[in-house]
């Protein structure tokens, strides 16, 4: 049986979807049997972030709906072995699928997959309870911004509130040296006010917007500062114990994190 | 040059960081409590019977609000006294 994961967030545009392909891609990368689900009915993007927009013939709702085999709606993405998407639907709304379809779609797919890890859309309402029907874990993400923890934590509590205990943080977008000079909130400031669990840190990188244009992944390139954050963040998930990476300004890597983060 | 210097002096209080950090925590306790109109005269009502075990009081001009300033939240309550119950003041007698 395999794990249930909902990236969430609340906010929109704080790199759910990023996420989701990063930590998916990482944990195919490591070996496991991964499926991505979009449930961003309406807007769908997991599949260009992964670059399997082409191939998509069917979606979720054409399989909820019975329209046609769990199977046929999955794309295989052929970088690793055991690695699918199951795309959202683009012309439909977030009302095509239920929560109880959610639940038993979920509990099928957990029966083949060691993971199922499913793209939660922005907002509260009925696509964010269809995301969150059938999983046992949650992620939030947000970024250093008051919008956005305000966001995380209400998520946070509707988590709770549906009985998906302990959500894991990411920070998203963090600049570190932003957070030296004093203008943006730190890893132990977002920790103390959210009083969750921290799963991961991802440095704000350029590298992130140039894997999206090519739809591949960062977490594959071993030069992105940020893809090297995601795949770390994602051997946490599979239970490895993996320090934060050093993003402290002064620290060796300065040199590397200026270019990366592109200060002159 | 001013705003450098100015950062250099207040380290530790006027960063943006620090003002970002209080309205937050201030906005989540409100959001977090999320105070209905109807639970706070649920609360009212609650205190109202609690507080009427040892006092008799003004319900009419009783106020309970969740009052916010600088860095704190509170629940602030007024509550008119008008007697006292006799069987406190027994118990006053009793342990002088």
């Amino acid at each position: 049986m395999g794990e249930v994961i909902v990236i969430t967030s609340g906010k929109g545009g704080v790199g759910k979807t990023t996420t989701t392909a990063n930590i998916g891609t990482g944990l195919a990368s490591l070996n496991k049997k991964v499926v991505l689900v979009d449930t961003d009915i309406g807007l769908r993007n997991l599949d260009v972030v992964m670059g399997l927009e082409n191939r998509i013939v069917y979606d979720i709702v054409d399989v909820v709906t019975g329209n046609c085999k769990l199977r046929q709606a999955l794309i295989k993405d052929r970088r690793f072995d055991g690695f699918y998407l199951l795309p959202a639907a683009q012309t439909k709304d977030k009302n095509s699928v239920s929560e109880d379809q959610m639940r038993d779609l979920c509990n099928q797919l957990q029966q083949e997959f060691d993971y199922v890890i499913i793209d939660c859309p922005a907002g509260i309402e009925q696509g964010f309870k269809n995301a969150i029907a059938g999983a046992e874990k949650a992620i939030v993400v947000t970024t250093p911004e008051v919008s956005a923890v305000r966001d995380a934590d209400r998520i946070i509590g509707l988590l709770e509130a549906a009985e998906i205990r302990d959500p894991l943080l990411i920070i998203n977008r963090l600049r570190p040296h932003m957070v030296k000079r004093g203008d943006m909130m730190g890893i132990d400031d977002m920790i103390d006010i959210l009083a969750i669990e921290l799963l991961g840190v991802i440095p704000d990188d350029e590298t992130i917007v140039i894997s999206t244009n090519r739809g591949e992944p960062a977490v594959l390139d071993k030069d992105s500062l940020a893809g090297q954050a995601y795949l770390n963040t994602t051997r946490r998930i599979t239970g490895e114990n993996v320090p934060l990476l050093n993003l402290e300004v002064d620290g060796l890597i300065f040199g590397k994190l200026k270019k990366m983060i592109g200060i002159k | 040059m001013l705003e450098f210097l100015t950062r250099i002096f207040n380290k530790d209080n006027n960063t943006s960081k620090n003002l970002a950090k209080e309205r937050l925590r201030l906005v989540l306790v409100h959001d977090r409590a999320n105070i209905s109109p109807q639970m706070l005269e649920d609360l009212k009502n609650d205190l109202i019977k609690v507080i009427s075990n040892y006092m008799e009081i003004d319900v009419e001009a009783l106020e309970v609000n969740l009052d916010s300033s600088d860095n704190t939240v509170a629940l602030v309550a007024n509550i008119p006294v008008k007697k006292m119950k006799r069987s406190l003041k027994e118990n006053e007698e009793q342990i002088s």
